[in-house]
């Protein structure tokens, strides 16, 4: 019993650990689509932002210096993308697929000239990276039943980026429902005419949007490269982009509701990698491909409806252009 | 009246588009410490200057030659299929069912059924997401982005389990036999007495790959499916209006999409490899997105952006031995920015060129 539990307790562990990069991706996603910008890029950004945080965190030595790098390298990817799709009135999607390879061809283009590791940063260590924070009294109360494992070992002993993370989910609702800007962000996706009578530039606040966007990815790919790993290696975001984007579906592009899509990808996550291959019952094993298939089956069947209907912002995906 | 003469907007305003594209590129290949001018001669040296370059190029022409059309009639019906690269992994596994089953007497034989192999199996890759987005409103490119990832795991399985060569340390399945040797260009030329390279993988799928092209514009332009492509490709109210149905539309057009994709099998997995690897693909269903753009959807522009993706490619590999700091990603960065000038960027260029012709016209009346 006490075993079960605390395997339990292991298993949503790295559930949070992994669910925060989908958290962070699928909150950039949710500024970006509610102002009406359609963003398959996400996948891209982070990518991107993995490397340059690896890469920056290895030069200077400190972890924060590569936060910032990859940020910069993801907002100079998101202002492509609205370039792009804003201010060239371009497809939406062909511009992310266009960031996503242009991503996964830089990162190992420049890692391999840099480091000459096949496209691998070198191994971070020391406060290159992110270490665990220990709460308070995280010691002292472990030995209580129950609730102290849940306090230490859960809540407990996380980069501060997750901490960051989970933060920033009750902060984008108080933006996106408390705030002027929130209501004219939600308004430009959903009808940009509207907001453009009314004598507030779409192209600014959508530009706006992408900014917070290329910012949260950046945190996103840096969490990835500097905290959940130690350096980047290629193509490391393996598809987490795209399956935020399934998240926010899921979620009906609300904050707190992509939280918990986000937690129960990382669940899937954390059980293929902590069980890979399961047995029921001595009959039937199930094969390690099957479970590393998981998260992306159960995209396809989270986006085929099954969760009820889910209706995007209305003005998503189409380039605004003012009346003549 | 259109704003600018069709030349300019067939040719022109893509020719400027690849120009920024590779001067992009020259400027990543100059911040890696490398002359791009040199690059360009090994790239073009490697990929035209000998029979064995000229067979690798058309060998990966070929490739994009099925992965552009697949993209392309897709397009025309507005659907982005990405998933070009799962339904060419998906299409090998029935390419190589169907050529493992039987010990081919000839590859004339052989080759009809592993088309059928792996344009049924391709096919149906792309019929599950079209189905689901007809259906159930998922969005497609999503469900074809997945149905990648489940593709590799699914091939993965398969070459680790029962399709496994139990003889060979690799994930792999055993060799097909002779009778499923396609004739390469090689043993075609040899007796015209004209001397190809014997190492070039060229083969006649690249024969096959041209059919393809012809019969994807007779498909599109010529017969009432293709209208009816086009119609709701356009516009999908009218096109529900006028009695045609999406989900149909969306289904027959993933289902040829995913056929096209799964030819890429019969080149590689057929006509190169004879056995089933892993990763036979190498991305070549993602390059068919840049090759659809870039030919504007249309057959002939899809052929002659192929033949240039082939010459990146082959180039590519042969700057490698020349530049070591150069890595194979880097064609992957051209076509990145090949797709971001030409397919999002297209008005960067487009309404400079249409004023500029705007302006030629005021002038002269």
């Amino acid at each position: 019993m006490m075993d079960s539990f605390i395997q339990l307790i292991l298993t949503l562990d790295m559930s949070i650990r992994l669910s925060v990069v989908l958290l962070l991706a699928c909150l950039a996603g949710l500024f970006s689509e509610r102002s009406g910008i359609v963003d398959i890029g996400l996948e891209g950004k982070m990518l991107v932002a993995a490397f340059f945080a690896a890469a920056g965190a290895y030069e200077t030595g400190s972890a924060w210096v590569g936060v910032l790098a990859g940020c910069a390298a993801s907002l100079v990817f998101s202002m492509i993308h609205g370039l792009a799709s804003i201010t060239y009135r371009g497809n939406q999607l062909i511009s992310g697929v266009a960031i996503n390879f242009l991503a996964s061809g830089m990162t190992v283009v420049l890692g391999n000239a840099w480091y000459r590791k096949g496209g691998q940063t070198p191994t971070l260590s020391g406060d290159a990276r992110f270490h665990d924070i220990t709460l308070p009294f995280a010691e002292a109360l472990s030995d209580v039943p129950v609730l102290g494992p849940i306090y230490s070992d859960l809540l407990s002993g996380h980069k501060p980026l997750v901490y960051l993370a989970f933060l920033i989910v009750p902060l984008s609702w108080w933006v996106l429902y408390r705030t002027r800007f929130g209501l004219r962000l939600r308004a430009v996706g959903e009808n940009p005419a509207s907001v453009d009578t009314a004598g507030i530039s779409v192209v600014k606040l959508r530009y706006q949007a992408l900014i917070i966007t290329g910012i949260l990815c950046g945190i996103a790919g840096a969490y990835l490269s500097t905290a959940q790993a130690a350096g980047f290696g290629k193509e490391m975001t393996a598809g987490r982009g795209y399956i935020a984007l399934a998240a926010l579906i899921f979620a009906k592009w609300r904050p707190w509701y992509a939280m918990g899509a986000c937690l129960l990808f990382g669940l899937l996550e954390a059980i293929s990698n902590l069980y890979p291959s399961i047995n029921i019952f001595g009959l039937v094993t199930i094969p390690v491909q099957f479970t590393q298939a998981l998260p992306y089956i159960l995209t396809v069947v989270i986006l085929a409806g099954f969760v009820g209907k889910a209706i995007p912002p209305r003005a998503g995906g189409e380039p605004y252009v003012k009346e003549q | 009246m259109d704003k600018m003469p069709r030349w300019a907007d067939v040719f022109l305003v893509p020719f400027i588009n690849l120009c920024l594209a590779f001067m992009v590129s020259g400027l990543v290949v100059l911040a890696i410490g490398e002359n791009p001018f040199d690059a360009i001669y090994f790239m073009v040296k490697g990929a035209l200057g000998s029979t064995s370059g000229i067979g690798y190029t058309l060998y990966y022409a070929t490739n994009y030659i099925f992965t552009g059309l697949a993209v392309a009639v897709a397009f025309h019906a507005r659907l982005f299929n990405i998933g070009g690269e799962g339904q060419a992994i998906v299409a090998g596994i029935g390419v190589a069912v169907v050529l493992l089953l039987f010990n081919w007497p000839h590859w004339m034989l052989a080759l009809p059924f592993a088309i059928i192999g792996g344009g049924s199996f391709g096919a149906l890759w792309a019929a599950i997401p079209a189905y689901l987005q007809a259906k159930r409103g998922s969005h497609i490119v999503i469900t074809t982005i997945m149905f990648n990832f489940i593709g590799a795991a699914l091939i993965g399985y398969l070459l680790n389990g029962i399709l496994k060569n139990p003889s060979s340390q690799n994930a792999e399945t055993r060799a097909f036999g002779p009778g499923a040797h396609l004739p390469t260009a090689h043993e075609i030329l040899a007796p015209l007495g004209i001397e190809f390279s014997k190492s070039a993988p060229l083969n006649i799928a690249f024969i096959l790959a041209l059919i393809c092209a012809v019969l994807v514009w007779v498909l599109i332009w010529r017969t009432r499916l293709g209208f009816q492509i086009r119609a709701f490709g356009q516009n999908e109210d009218a096109a529900k209006y006028a009695g045609i149905s999406a989900v149909k539309i969306t289904i027959i057009a993933m289902l040829i999409s995913g056929a096209l994709a799964g030819m890429l099998a019969v080149n590689v997995v057929m006509g190169e490899q004879e056995r089933l690897i892993k990763e036979f693909v190498e991305g070549a269903g993602f390059v068919g997105i840049a090759v659809a753009l870039m030919g504007r959807s249309h057959p002939f522009g899809i052929v002659l952006a192929a033949l240039l993706f082939g010459m990146l490619t082959q180039g590519g590999f042969e700057l490698l031995w020349e530049m070591p700091t150069v890595s194979k990603e880097l064609v992957l960065v051209i076509q990145a920015l090949i797709i971001l000038f030409t397919g999002a960027l297209d008005n960067m260029v487009r309404d400079p060129v249409e004023r500029i012709f705007l302006r030629l016209r005021k002038g002269r009346s």
